[in-house]
């Protein structure tokens, strides 16, 4: 085999290798968003910035109900506005916690009256303008700010995204 | 009028002082002295059932304020509350957004109210923890020279030094301590995690820097010690708690599913007695609801009774001390 043919093949090796990679960070940046962009779910647009909490400075952001976060084993918080139709506001929270276990304390410790069960992740609870699942180490809950009958099914939709995307 | 005559006027009726404020002044409180705490409800409050019709806010404010000051008119009722050239802060609670903060026409029908009663509208501010949550609540930020203002702690600072009681040590949104003369507390009706209620006291974590030292044990003693606080003892006025749309379960955070439209407010100058009454809503809620008591839960609030206590004397959890009128 000649130099110049080594080269060549070497060349090819290193451009699949870069574009793998490439392909690989993609796949995994795809992973760790775990917030779908506007127009991704039909009907909802993305309306702020992802912003992101730690347990140190949870506080800032839901309060005292923190605490029971934090004692479960809350790693960080991180949220996301959205619309629905240009008319329904909504926010999107993902906890992360050190462990499932974690994750399923905070399930269990949610309202469960005039909730539906829901298949998503590894448990979901669908309330009248709300929807709460867990899956692996996330907990995600969304909320949306008006009730319509239009609503259950879109968080439901937007609810499955995230899901989809959160590693397990 | 001399001491004599206050008490006799005091033991009649005729002067609402709440407990609180009469171990302020250092005088003894006669037995038949008690704390008003005024619940104004408007079932048509809503009158297609979501939205809250702004006409009837002003009525149902009204209606409260005359009752509390036990007057012939809304307006003497107002001007009771405040007096020309003091500078009013309202602290409202805006860390759930729009779902579950302080609602913005409360709080404009309040500034209104204010106004008449002769405070200017530059001596008026509005203010929470942060510009952004006070924004994502719907209220629009404004430092405007001859308007309302409106602001969070972030934008002006907290003291540079700490003020101390028992187990807080805290520093004062600057709001507080140096633009405002009399604070009128406008928080709202929620269930708690940690707490069991935050009503009138719980919402003060909102003027110190450091809320999350102040959680423990359900926030016994920090809700009572932080209320002892100077700034916040000397300059409370009035609490006009918001329980238009309120919270019986899953809370503080916004919770559809624990939240209820109470379409009232409750209104007192003692704000260890408006908290009494406050549990006791919530708890009527719960039991309808056929949740357990807050105390079944494992969350009885006691910073109630502890703020009532020798040390704190912040007022009455008293039933018996407390004059409840429902109007």
């Amino acid at each position: 085999m000649s130099h110049g043919y080594r080269r060549f093949l070497a060349s090819i090796l290193l451009v699949g290798l870069v574009l793998a990679a490439g392909a690989g960070c993609q796949r995994a940046a795809r992973k760790s968003g775990s917030f779908p962009a506007s127009g991704e779910v039909s009907g909802w647009t993305k309306t702020g910035d992802t912003r992101t909490f730690d347990a140190t400075n949870l506080w800032r952001y839901i309060d005292g109900d923190a605490e029971r976060y934090l004692k479960a084993g809350v790693q960080s918080v991180s949220t996301c506005d959205y619309k629905y139709e240009g008319k329904t506001d909504a926010v999107a929270d993902v906890y992360t916690m050190t462990s499932a276990e974690g994750a399923g304390k905070i399930f269990e410790t949610e309202p469960q009256r005039n909730a539906k069960p829901v298949t998503m992740g590894d448990d979901a609870r669908l309330y009248g303008q709300s929807l709460v699942f867990r899956k692996g180490r996330y907990l995600t809950r969304i909320v949306a700010y008006n009730e319509s009958p239009e609503v259950q099914p879109a968080i439901l939709a937007l609810g499955r995204a995230m899901a989809e995307r959160l590693e397990k | 009028m001399d001491r004599r005559d206050f008490l006799k006027q005091c033991a009649a009726g005729a002067v609402a002082l709440s407990a609180s404020e009469m171990n302020l002044l250092g005088v003894q409180q006669p037995a038949a002295v008690k704390s008003k705490v005024v619940v104004a409800c408007d079932p048509k409050l809503r009158p297609n059932g979501t939205t809250i019709d702004s006409g009837r806010v002003y009525s149902l404010l009204d209606r409260g304020v005359q009752s509390f000051y036990g007057v012939d008119n809304p307006l003497q009722g107002w001007k009771m509350m405040v007096h020309p050239g003091e500078r009013v802060a309202l602290k409202v609670n805006t860390i759930s957004w729009r779902g579950l903060s302080t609602n913005v026409q409360v709080v404009e029908a309040i500034c209104e109210r204010l106004q008449r009663a002769g405070i200017k509208p530059q001596d008026i501010i509005i203010f929470d923890r942060e510009n952004r949550e006070l924004e994502r609540a719907g209220f629009h930020l404004s430092s405007d020279a001859g308007r309302v203002r409106c602001m969070g702690t972030d934008s002006v600072g907290y003291e540079e030094q700490p003020d101390a009681f028992g187990t807080v040590r805290s520093k004062v949104s600057r709001i507080l301590t140096r633009n405002c003369d009399v604070l009128i507390n406008i928080p709202l009706l929620k269930d708690h995690s940690e707490a069991g209620i935050t009503a009138a006291m719980k919402n003060m974590y909102g003027v110190v820097d450091n809320p999350y030292r102040l959680h423990d044990r359900g926030c016994a003693p920090g809700i009572a010690d932080l209320n002892m606080l100077p700034a916040i003892r000397t300059k409370l006025r009035l609490t006009i708690c918001d329980a238009t749309t309120a919270c019986f379960d899953g809370g503080p955070s916004f919770s559809p599913e624990g939240t209820w439209k109470y379409n009232g407010v409750i209104i007192a100058r003692d704000p260890v007695a408006l908290d009494y009454v406050a549990w006791r809503i919530i708890e009527r809620k719960r039991a309808e609801q056929g949740l357990n008591t807050l105390r079944a839960a494992g969350r009885e609030p006691r910073f109630i009774g502890l703020a009532a206590d020798a040390r704190h004397q912040l007022g009455t959890n008293d039933p018996s001390r407390i004059s409840l009128v429902e109007v």
